[in-house]
């Protein structure tokens, strides 16, 4: 999908940015190895994949505010410790931005 | 001169090939009218033995039929087949969990009638079925008195893909200590709000709450509106829009 837009916008590209959930059900371990091979003989190629983690953060129905969890054995407020479960962060899988050759 | 690099702003999610796939399925099955139930827990939590049940005990009513994935074995299949309605295996090979691409690939070669409910047992394991959205309507995790009261904990992305926990052999629950009280209190803290039942197939205790609650949530799916219907979808499918 990078390379598509890449090609789109006929630019080159030095790294792909990429922000990636706790709860994304990806492993960015075998997406950084996987990630040179898939770019292989394409546009891409050479280039570097830069993985931001998002944590999960969810939206706390007493406090009104957004939260972000300290781990995701508890969907609960850090603040005040109510459940929740309404998230609003961290199933992302998302490519963010294209660091361009210089 | 400038040192910055020279970035680019795009926001583009990136769809897993198996939530493509996942999505279709889901669409299909809505313009079918078939509800999807799919079970996932550890090996041997007792799927098949709460599946069989389900089965004969709802096949009066509906035209229900089940697929089953496993590594090698046609075992689950044959019990399940003894409940009397069509039953498809899934043999995975060396892949630990169902891909919506061989939930597809089963129905294609399955030529059966329309359904009401397909129900679809996952291969044991708590880890890799959290990342695979086989495009169903409800997703139940089970979860056995002998496991101990802390999987949830262990195991809290699969337990957050769920819908609804089944706590299954509660037949045994004095035997083993179980804990009932922390074991639903862990269910909450990784998806709050969740309905939990306990359950013994064995014995029966307790399947006429878990299968009211089945057909509960079925009749109130048939009924709501596609878009209300797609948006719990993204639930499954893992990421946002
Ligand atoms: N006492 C008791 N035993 C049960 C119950 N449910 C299942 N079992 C037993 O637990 C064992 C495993 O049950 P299965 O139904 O095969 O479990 P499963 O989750 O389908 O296992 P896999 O498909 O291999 O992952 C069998 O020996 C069952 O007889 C129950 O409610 N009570
Ligand atoms: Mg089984
Ligand atoms: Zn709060």
């Amino acid at each position: 999908m990078a390379q598509e837009e890449a090609e789109r916008r006929k630019v080159q590209v030095d790294a792909v940015h990429l922000d990636l959930g706790a709860l994304s059900g990806v492993v960015k371990e075998a997406l950084l190895f996987s990630y040179g091979v898939a770019c292989d003989g394409t546009l891409l190629e050479g280039s570097r994949l830069v993985v931001t983690d998002v944590p999960i953060e969810v939206f706390c129905s007493v406090c009104k505010v957004p939260r972000t969890l300290k781990s995701m054995q508890w969907f609960c407020c850090p603040e005040c410790g109510a459940a929740t479960s309404e998230i609003l962060h961290g199933k992302e899988l998302v490519i963010t931005a294209l660091e361009l050759k210089q | 001169m400038t040192t910055e690099p020279r970035l680019l702003a795009v926001r583009k999610n990136v769809l897993k090939q198996n939530d493509v796939l996942a999505r279709a399925l889901r669409d299909r099955f809505r313009a079918q009218g078939t509800s999807v139930i799919s079970l996932v827990s550890s090996p041997g939590t007792g799927k098949t033995a709460l599946l069989e049940r389900t089965l004969t005990l709802l096949k009066e009513n509906y035209r229900v039929a089940a697929l089953v994935g496993d590594l090698a074995t046609e075992n689950d299949a044959l019990r399940l087949a003894r409940s009397g309605v069509p039953v498809k295996q899934i043999t995975t090979g060396t892949i630990c969990h169902l891909e919506a691409a061989m939930v597809e690939r089963a129905l294609e070669e399955w030529s059966i009638g329309p359904l009401d409910l397909l129900f679809i047992e996952n291969v044991g394991n708590l880890v890799c079925p959290a990342s695979y959205d086989l495009g169903e309507d409800l997703r139940l995790v089970l979860l056995s008195v002998t496991e101990g009261e802390d999987k949830p904990l262990k195991y809290p992305t699969i337990f957050n893909s769920a819908d609804a926990a089944v706590i299954t052999k509660c037949d045994l629950a004095v035997a083993v200590d179980f804990d009932e009280v922390t074991a639903l209190a862990n269910i909450q803290a990784v998806r709050p709000g969740m309905p939990a039942f306990l359950v013994s197939s064995k014995t029966g205790q307790g399947l006429s709450n878990y299968l009211q609650f089945l057909t509960a949530t079925l009749h109130a799916k048939l009924h709501v509106p596609a878009d209300e219907a797609s948006s719990h979808a993204e639930i499954h499918s893992g990421t946002s829009r």
